[in-house]
């Protein structure tokens, strides 16, 4: 390149500005490698549910619905002569003589599984629909918003209680029926975010270039509203979470003898007035994942949100 | 002035107000601090402007807020000494410095328009200072502010502070923020860029309020930007920083007429630029009697016919709001016009985007002002450029590398940027991609849109020569939009004069820029800051002679 001028500026002097470019993985590293303890922990629980997740059926001492015995203590609980502990089981057993700590295995799988389909189908329709109607605004848009408006209106657990009993609880009712009331909310978010995003110049020169509707969302704006979807996906997720165990706690949530974290505290919830422990396990277990999710995503937030350090 | 003389005590011009000695500051990026200002001195005395130039990056900006003892977040100040009015500014603890700042020193910020709050009326945001301050008691300090805004010369200064920050113009707003700064009469005001974002007419009206402003109050000043023409007449003195360095310092006049570095010099010689006219009889694109409307009654654009001949640049100027970008947005279809035609080689255009076709998308590209947001942060500089490839010319894979390398070649950058995302490139340098951009599409007519005006003039220089050049290989048309004089003299064949959404008049630059002019154009021609440190002067001078331009022309 031979582009020196006499007026100094020169293309070749601009190029020895900028700093080299990173890739992906080494990007990935560093930020990793800065992230807070309270985000490792978080990383590090739900790496364990998701591997006691997948591998369920290997790591369960005994089968899902396997009746055993009768006993309702964890083999370390402290003994006393109503209560007698069986080594055989490390977490006791339920009400109806189940290994608890298969339970909790399996219920990992369901739980985690039913949830992450739920609040990947919310955000399929409503950032879908969110981002498309920002993209072509108008009398769709005003359409799709007041229905949205209309869903929103309408108290969430209870309008859920009325589908189930109308459609059934089936886990692919519960599914979309919960995907569906959620989606409300991403779609509010998402067509939030996706209109500061469509008034950018890049979106008129793709608007110009005769991009279609479906490359317009999909290359230019859904990239830039990545990071607020990203940690509403977080958040939502522990929604979703905590809307199936509060369905299955009123009975037309995940049904018997499906392992599910929520009906596990509803069916053992007797047996703490026994003085057993057994219902805590469960309840637990969501809480734990559910502070897990929501301190990475706090770092997922914190680092997207721009804020400069003062140094 | 009944304050003035009680103001005045004790700031007469010549005591050193403000020295900086040995100044180094760091700013941290990538894990490291590296430094941007690298050793500067600074003296300014009472009463005195002294004029900071430099292209972007080379600290001015740090350098003015240094003075107020202040650095931004991811900066600090390492070492040297701040002395203003006798006070360690380095020294002094937080409190007293904040106690000083917006007291005895302020500061104008570029953007009037985000630096005001839109919920707050114009009044109670100017004397906050002084009432935060407690220098005056609310009723004094707002007879004082009215005061301030005749001073300004603000329409209606009695009720004007009533108004909200939306409800005045662009200018008035920047002459209300000068008057916020000087509420509390301080003795040092940094203006950093406060004309850049006005058109030229604007900016003349708001240089002459704050020189005649920081006169009266024996004001000193630092002003900061990039436009050489507008620090000759602020300035008593002019400090050129490069990379953190000073360049060189002298007084305006003597920096005007004999620049003793060679880079002082290049920045003088920028407005060298200047291309011979030629006319062609073959129109390319034809604007017939349009008007267009965003809605509601008023008409944005009325009765514009405009001819731009093939492998020409044709240039529309006018101030904000005379329908210049309208025009463009009618011509690619964005904004369908409500009456008129527009021809693409003899060719009526649908007027509706969605109605043409890929081959007619193809023909007109457009380059954006900001090519920030022109450019999607989040695509290489591969996906940009070769997504018009792919889409107009059907191009994949090796071919499609290939392609992207060579016009990466065109616009003078190599194929190590390739892989760049728009982050990573500086200002030019962004630019010289939205060209590219426009060019993979292989078009007859490109619209630029003051393609130049947010970049400093040596980059303004370097993207204006390579216009030049393209359009010389490739043989393409120019739709040149801008509000700034200089480049239209430089790079125009032909001239579209805009007012109030119609063409004052269209013609051959040689033609429209001498002689005799008609009211408008003579305005905005006489409103381009020259190089003469006496050409502010003179200008009003001869204004106030001939009576106000302006009403005379709307």
């Amino acid at each position: 390149m031979s582009t020196e001028t006499d007026q100094g500026y020169s293309a070749a002097g601009e190029v020895g500005a900028v700093r080299a470019r990173r890739t992906m993985s080494e990007n990935i590293w560093r930020g990793l490698k800065k992230a807070p303890p309270t985000a490792w922990f978080g990383m590090i629980v739900i790496s364990i549910y998701l591997f006691l997740a997948i591998f369920a059926g290997i790591l369960a001492p005994y089968g899902e619905e396997e009746v055993l015995d009768a006993a309702y203590l964890p083999s370390w609980f402290d003994a006393d002569e109503d209560f007698p502990w069986d080594p055989r089981f490390l977490l006791g057993t339920d009400q109806l003589g189940r290994d608890m700590l298969t339970r909790l295995i399996y219920g990992a799988r369901n739980t985690i599984g039913i949830a992450v389909a739920t609040t990947a189908l919310s955000f399929g329709i409503g950032g879908t629909l969110g981002v498309l109607v920002t993209i072509r605004p108008g009398f769709f848009d005003q359409l799709i918003s007041r229905f949205v408006d209309v869903l929103m209106a309408i108290p969430g657990l209870i309008f859920a209680l009325m589908l189930l009993s109308i459609f059934g609880s089936t886990v692919t009712n519960l599914i979309i029926i919960i995907a569906v009331l959620d989606a409300t909310r991403v779609f509010r978010l998402s067509r939030a975010v996706a209109m500061n995003v469509v008034v950018m110049d890049y979106v008129e020169a793709a608007k110009l270039r005769g991009e279609g509707l479906m490359w317009i969302m999909r290359k230019e704006i859904i990239p830039n509203i990545m990071p607020p979807l990203v940690a509403e996906f977080g958040l939502r997720f522990c929604f979703v979470f905590l809307t199936i165990s509060a369905l299955s706690f009123l009975g037309v949530g995940i049904q018997p003898p499906t392992a599910d974290w929520g009906s596990m505290v509803r069916e053992n919830a007797t047996l703490i007035t026994y003085g057993s422990a057994t219902p805590l396990f469960p309840a637990g277990a969501i809480a734990l994942l559910t502070v897990a999710v929501n301190f990475v995503v706090d770092w997922f937030l914190h680092k997207t949100s721009g804020l400069r350090d003062e140094h | 002035m009944s304050t003035k003389n009680k103001q005045k005590h004790g700031r007469e011009k010549g005591s050193v107000l403000l020295e900086m000695r040995d100044v180094y500051i760091d700013g941290y990026s990538d894990d490291k601090w590296h430094p941007i200002i690298k050793g500067v001195d600074v003296t300014l005395h009472r009463g005195e402007i002294m004029g900071m130039i430099g292209e972007s990056g080379a600290g001015k900006s740090t350098l003015g807020l240094a003075a107020m003892g202040f650095a931004r977040p991811g900066c600090k100040i390492t070492k040297g000494s701040i002395m203003f009015d006798g006070m360690d500014l380095r020294a002094i603890s937080e409190t007293e410095r904040r106690a000083l700042h917006g007291s005895r020193i302020a500061y104008v910020a570029q953007s009037a328009a985000a630096a005001f709050n839109p919920a707050h009326q114009l009044m109670n945001q100017t004397i906050e200072s002084a009432l935060s301050h407690g220098i005056m008691p609310k009723a004094e300090a707002e007879e004082d502010a009215k005061k301030l805004f005749a001073a300004l010369q603000l329409p209606d200064p009695d009720n004007i502070g009533y108004r909200y920050p939306h409800q005045v113009s662009g200018g008035q707003l920047q002459r209300a923020m000068t008057a916020m700064a000087m509420s509390s009469r301080p003795d040092l005001i940094i203006f950093d860029e406060p004309t850049t974002a006005l058109d030229v007419t604007t900016q003349v009206e708001v240089l002459a309020a704050m020189r005649n402003i920081v006169d009266q109050f024996h004001t000193a000043a630092i002003y900061i930007t990039h436009d050489l023409a507008v620090v000759a007449q602020m300035a008593d003195k002019i400090k050129v920083l490069r990379y953190g360095n000073t360049v060189e310092d002298a007084d305006t006049r003597k920096m005007l007429k004999e620049p003793k570095e060679d880079y002082t010099k290049t920045l003088w010689a920028v407005r060298s630029l200047y291309k011979e006219e030629q006319a062609n009889e073959d129109v390319v694109l034809r604007i017939h009697d349009v008007d267009a409307s965003y809605g509601g009654g008023i008409k944005v654009l009325e009765d514009v016919t405009i001819q731009v001949p093939r492998g020409r640049t044709v240039a529309i100027v006018g101030e904000s709001g005379s329908g210049k970008s309208t025009t463009a947005r009618v011509i690619t279809g964005l904004l369908p016009p409500i009456k008129g035609e527009v021809y693409f080689n003899g060719e009526p255009l649908p007027p509706a985007l969605k109605d043409r076709s890929k081959e007619q998308l193809q023909r007109i590209q457009m380059i954006y002002q900001m090519a920030d947001t022109a450019m999607n942060p989040r695509h290489t500089v591969r996906d940009i450029i070769g997504r018009p490839l792919e889409f107009y010319l059907g191009l994949r894979g090796a071919a499609l590398d290939q392609k992207i390398v060579q016009l990466l070649e065109l616009i003078e950058l190599d194929e190590s940027f390739i892989d760049r995302l728009p982050g990573e490139l500086s200002g030019g340098q962004k630019q010289r991609i939205c060209i590219a951009r426009a060019l993979a599409a292989e078009p007859d007519v490109i619209i630029c849109d003051e393609v130049t005006s947010a970049l400093d003039q040596i980059v303004q220089e370097g993207i204006l020569k390579l216009l030049l050049r393209l359009q010389e290989e490739l043989n393409i048309t120019y739709l040149f939009i801008t509000h700034d004089i200089a480049t239209v003299e430089a790079i125009s064949d032909e001239i579209v004069v805009m007012f109030q959404g119609g063409v004052v008049e269209q013609g051959p630059k040689t033609k429209i820029l001498n002689p005799p002019f008609p009211p408008y154009t003579e305005l905005l021609l006489s409103s381009v800051p020259q190089m003469d440190p006496d050409w502010l002067d003179t200008l009003l001078a001869d204004r106030a002679k001939k009576g106000d331009v302006m009403k005379a022309s709307g």
